[in-house]
């Protein structure tokens, strides 16, 4: 009788302590609930530029890496059966600057700050603090991230763009130096020596974005088929592009199941483009009158002397002549791309400083672009001891900050050829295409839903542009990643689940000083 | 701009989980073992929970019982649109009771019973897909309740008593699905008060028309726990003058709602016992939960719950096995307060059937080994909660839901 109390007793407590794991007819952690299709996501290598690193807020750092597209993608992937051991080359820190032999090469990352007293925010401010990220301390490579901030297209294949030796110089490139495993690697052959079952390549926007961002302060290279012979900020021929893309596509795609490709955006998406307004200089109607006093000579007998001098057409001269009025106002700035007058106006026996103020002078109009870093300058005074010398009104705002219209046509020609290339080679070898460009343009204009709101390109308040004006939000890349496994689904009958990007941060708040 | 980042940084939640919003019903091993009735049963102290009105039809002078159970109860989440997953680790939950009575006169009993009918333990990972609604929460509440019961014939009797309640809750959530501090660790609230008290009172009636039929019905009142000045530590805050979130202390309120009764137990073939209990909880008094801050820069979390008064079907029946076994056996269907479209994950009820068995065993005329098990089995659930906002718009928060929980308890009984 005791024997079967003990029995019952003991059969009751081992059932309490038998866990009762809830359990789904159909968990999406079940092999097969998600799948891959034709596509082997067992080792996805991504390829890029600072886009593909997981870059924001004029900076790469550990955060932004987490939230980087491939990252958000391939915990999808693992969804799908893809591996869950997607590698990259993490910073040290997360303020995001870097070290080149203990000099800070890189600066940190941009915050939204404060004003301590009313809460107003403030704007972008570079984040306070010491990196701890060293160039010349590699991390192992290579890795699944091949994302290179700063990279342009012809870079990935240039043997010593990884050596730390040729960071000083600029030759090659800081945080490729990080990780690339020789100094003479290449980027892509460092990726393709993964041997990647899936590639993304996302290459080109800095062939023509460093000099969309440096105002057209650059040489548009289309004709020269030499890259090692281009400067920083020039827009790349695009034979040069397509050359090696094409080599790039075809190493990559050798040996693997499939990839996507992604097109270039317009600089007109980007909020670095779009948040100045042009009309920028307020003045009362006295100032106005006395500014335009100012620019009588120049408007009445300086500009038709020129073109009865033939040194400029009447078009250039209607263009060039300047006038305010109460209101907000057109900046004047200087225009590379417009006549220099200045040699012309000194044989005419202006002095030297006038002749070179109004060399290649012009008032700003519709089609010009003012960049975002003009909006710290417009307004201020050149020479802190002079009251006249407001930039914008008496001294031309400089060529960096103005992306005039004949520089946009550049850069939409290029990028046109580019992104030719990009679908045709896609189409041409089968793999996915993502039109970033379309999509982009769609947040810029009209924006995306989510479950939280609308994503747009607005500056700070949008949600999917950093605050460096260029570079995405994880939100952003989230944003980025949904629009990439959507093709893989589609050119790969894949069924990778998207992520929710209301789930995913924009901007960080902090002020250097504690309140 | 300042305004438009407060709010979309403000929504909290907090509250708790299992059995009918955060009802916990098992409240004695014999009771349980039969489905949880008892509203209409003599047969233990039990009834100065179930009934008190029953007491004083009990044939010992004195009878004391206690015990308590072990709660392993676990919520998986899933969400088959972006892959997300999760899973409570939760604790084992440990109600128990002990129960007194005595006969002072033929008429007259007194009682005193020590229960935890509300409580909750939740543990989802931190940082989960629901993390801005609940990482965890922590929920108990031990009412004491000192009780007469008088008969005033042979068919019919009364009891009741007053309650003293003192609870307490300790939350955490994220403040919001993305904000987080310069190392992205999510910003996140910790409300903690203990010690909360207050007074209800419970009444109970039992008729016995025939030796073989009882009739019973009781009725507890509804208590609300009022926090006052419960601690409230934000954590990850970013260091911004755009995020008002600091340490403070808050006020809230979180109601015990009321519950009635009815029941009936018959006696049949000697040795059976067949009971049904109707229960009716008045959850609707679980309207909102608001959250005062004493920081007034921060905004009150105000969360909408729209609880539903809700019911509970329950079934038992006993048997005297031998003169050392007394064999139970019961199920019930638990009807959830929760409404569609506040189906919180910190409450992740939906309706369950509840299956219920134990066993009495005689160690000697003076006292029993009582235990008995419960497992409640809920169905998966498709569900949404939208009361979270930001920026002004619901943004829901759903899922597949499915809840296992599984309740093996040991008591004993002494009685002279």
């Amino acid at each position: 009788m005791k024997k079967s109390l003990y029995i019952v007793l003991g059969g009751l407590l081992t059932l309490g302590f038998v866990s009762c794991e809830p359990e789904f007819d159909n968990p999406v952690t079940d092999e097969g609930f998600y799948t891959s299709g034709d596509a082997d996501l067992s080792n996805y290598v991504a390829v890029g530029n600072s886009l593909t690193a997981g870059y924001a807020d004029g900076a790469l750092y550990i955060t932004g890496q987490e939230n980087s597209y491939p990252n958000i993608m391939a915990q999808q992937f693992a969804l799908a059966g893809g591996s869950e051991d997607f590698t990259q080359p993490l910073m040290s820190d997360n303020l995001g600057g870097l070290l080149l032999n203990g000099t800070q090469v890189a600066q940190n990352r941009f915050v939204l700050a404060a004003d301590p007293m009313t809460g107003e925010p403030l704007g972008p401010v570079v984040l306070e603090g010491t990196p701890t990220t060293e160039v010349t301390t590699s991390a192992t490579g290579p890795f699944n991230n091949m994302g290179v901030p700063g990279a342009k297209s012809f870079h990935l294949v240039a043997p010593g763009y990884g050596n730390a030796g040729g960071v000083a110089s600029g030759a090659a490139n800081p945080f490729y130096a990080r990780f690339a495993t020789s100094g003479n690697a290449t980027v892509l052959g460092d990726a393709v020596s993964l041997n990647p079952s899936f590639f993304t390549l996302w290459i080109g926007n800095n062939d023509i974005l460093s000099y969309a961002t440096a105002g057209g302060a650059g040489v548009d290279q289309t004709g020269n088929l030499d890259p090692s012979t281009y400067g920083p900020n020039d827009i790349t021929d695009p034979n040069v592009f397509a050359a090696v893309y094409s080599e790039q596509v075809s190493a990559l795609a050798a040996g693997a199941s499939g990839g996507v490709l992604i097109n270039i955006p317009d600089v007109t998406s980007i909020p670095y483009f779009t948040t100045v307004p042009v009309r920028s200089i307020p003045l009362d109607s006295p100032t106005a009158a006395a500014v335009n006093e100012q620019f009588a000579l120049y408007n009445t007998q300086v500009l038709p002397s020129l073109v009865a001098a033939g040194v400029i057409t009447s078009e250039e001269a209607a263009a060039r002549t300047v006038s305010f009025s109460a209101g907000q106002n057109f900046p004047i700035i200087n225009d590379d791309d417009l006549t220099d007058v200045s040699a012309v106006l000194i044989s005419l026996g202006l002095d030297e400083a006038t002749a070179n103020l109004l060399g290649q002078l012009r008032q700003a109009n519709n089609d010009d672009l003012v960049v975002l870093t003009a909006a710290s300058v417009l307004g201020t005074l050149a020479d802190p001891n002079n009251p006249l010398s407001i930039i914008g009104v008496a001294v031309p705002l400089a060529d960096q900050f103005v992306l005039t219209a004949v520089e946009q046509e550049r850069v939409a020609t290029a990028s046109a050829a580019y992104n030719a290339t990009i679908s045709g080679l896609a189409s041409a070898n089968g793999l996915g295409f993502v039109d970033a460009r379309s999509a982009l343009a769609q947040v810029a204009n009209g924006g995306i839903n989510y479950d939280g709101g609308l994503l747009t390109s607005e500056f700070v308040t949008g949600g999917a542009f950093s605050l460096d004006g260029v570079h995405p939000t994880p939100r952003g890349y989230a944003y980025t990643a949904n629009l990439i496994i959507d093709e893989i689904n589609k050119t790969y009958n894949a069924t990778i689940p998207n992520v929710n990007i209301g789930n995913y941060g924009t901007i960080t708040l902090a002020n250097n000083v504690s309140n | 701009m300042k305004k438009l980042l407060l709010l979309s940084v403000f929504a909290l939640a907090a509250a708790v989980t299992y059995a009918g919003g955060y009802r916990v019903s098992l409240q004695g091993n014999k009771s349980l073992a039969m489905g949880h009735t008892g509203v209409a049963i003599v047969n233990s102290s039990e009834s100065v929970f179930f009934n008190p009105a029953g007491l004083v039809y009990l044939e010992n002078k004195l009878s004391i019982t206690g015990g308590a159970f072990g709660i392993f109860s676990d919520v998986a989440y899933q969400n088959t649109q972006t892959g997300a997953s999760a899973q409570t680790d939760s604790p084992v939950g440990t109600p128990f009771y002990l129960y007194g009575s005595y006969q002072a006169t033929d008429w007259l009993a007194f009682g005193l019973g020590v229960y935890t009918p509300y409580g909750s333990t939740v543990e989802y990972e931190d940082d989960w897909a629901g993390s801005h609604l609940v990482n965890n929460i922590d929920l108990a509440a031990i009412f004491i309740q000192p009780t007469v019961s008088l008969k005033l014939s042979e068919y019919f009797s009364v009891g009741g008593g007053p309650i003293y309640v003192t609870g307490s809750v300790n939350f955490n959530r994220n403040l919001n699905r993305t904000l987080t501090d310069l190392d992205g660790n999510r910003s996140e609230v910790t409300v903690d008060a203990t010690g909360v008290t207050n007074w209800g009172w419970t009444v109970g009636a039992m008729f016995r028309p025939t030796e073989n039929l009882t009739i019973g019905a009781n009725y507890r009142s509804e208590i609300i726990l009022d926090a006052e000045d419960g601690d409230a530590d934000f954590e990850n805050i970013p260091n911004s003058p755009l995020t008002p979130f600091a340490d403070t202390t808050f006020n809230a309120s979180l109601p015990l709602p009321a519950e009635m009764t009815v029941g009936l137990s018959y006696e049949f073939c000697d040795k059976w016992l067949f009971a049904f209990d109707f229960n009716r909880a008045f959850w609707d008094v679980y309207d909102s939960l608001d959250i005062d801050w004493a920081d007034e820069n921060i905004p009150d979390s105000v969360n909408p719950r729209n609880y539903k008064n809700a019911s509970t079907y329950r079934f038992g029946l006993q048997y005297d096995a031998t003169k050392m076994f007394t064999l139970r056996a019961g199920y019930y269907f638990d009807e959830s307060p929760v409404t569609e479209g506040f189906f919180a994950p910190e409450t992740p009820r939906n309706d369950s059937n509840g299956y219920t068995a134990g066993l009495t065993v005689n160690i000697s005329d003076h006292l029993q080994i009582d235990a008995s098990f419960l497992y409640l089995h809920f169905d998966e659930v498709n569900a949404s909660y939208e009361g979270y906002t930001e920026n002004g718009q619901v943004v829901p928060f759903e899922g597949t839901y499915k809840s296992s929980a599984f309740a093996p308890g040991l008591g004993l009984t002494y009685k002279m």
